[in-house]
């Protein structure tokens, strides 16, 4: 079986699962963890929009 | 006297922190979250399990490609050590002959990162094991 996904896609995907271990990892209690992970996943999020806009501009 | 028992005892318990330590993040790196379960750290493990499972098959059903132990480009060589971090997941997969194709789609590509990375995160995720279990992490 494949997939296919668009690319917003899988880079949300790749945010999730990426925040998910980084803060874990990275902080010692629960509530650190939470707020970490999500964090990560606002910067993963928020960089590939910028980047995406850049290119764009770039293109045009 | 008390003071040499207490040395003993000490370093009785150094031991075994030590040998759980080295057992934390080798079970960790073979099996994804492993080496927290072993520590009892339910959660913690189960969630790295998951997410780091979901990662690498997510990855192959994009079409990535495993990399085989190689000495040709050092990008390859470099894709093969992200791969072996996946433990027993690469090691399945290599041996079933998936991720053998070439890549031909954009997602293929994607995929081949999804499997790297989520080898580098068991790695990262063996190596916290192995903290927690010589007292260096909470």
């Amino acid at each position: 079986m494949t997939i296919a996904p668009s690319h917003f896609t899988t880079v949300v995907l790749f945010a999730i699962f990426a925040s998910t271990v980084f803060g874990i990892t990275q902080r010692s209690t629960p509530k650190a963890m939470v707020r970490y992970g999500a964090y990560c996943f606002a910067l993963f999020l928020a960089a590939v929009i910028v980047a995406s806009w850049v290119m764009y501009f770039i293109r045009h | 006297m008390m003071a040499q028992k207490a040395d003993t005892a000490k370093r009785a318990v150094d031991s075994k922190a030590s040998r759980l330590g080295y057992m934390a993040l080798i079970a960790g790196w073979l099996v994804p979250g492993a080496g927290h379960l072993l520590l009892k750290r339910w959660g913690r493990g189960l969630l790295i399990l998951a997410s780091i499972s979901c990662m690498f098959v997510l990855g192959m059903m994009m079409g990535a490609r495993l990399y085989a132990p190689n000495t040709a480009d050092l990008l390859d060589m470099l894709g093969f050590l992200g791969d072996l971090g996946g433990g027993l997941l690469y090691m399945v997969g290599h041996a079933l002959g998936l991720g053998q194709a070439p890549v031909q789609v954009v997602t293929a590509d994607y995929g081949a990162k999804f499997v790297v990375v989520a080898g580098l995160l068991n790695l990262i995720s063996a190596v916290d094991a192995h903290s927690i279990a010589i007292g260096r992490k909470p």
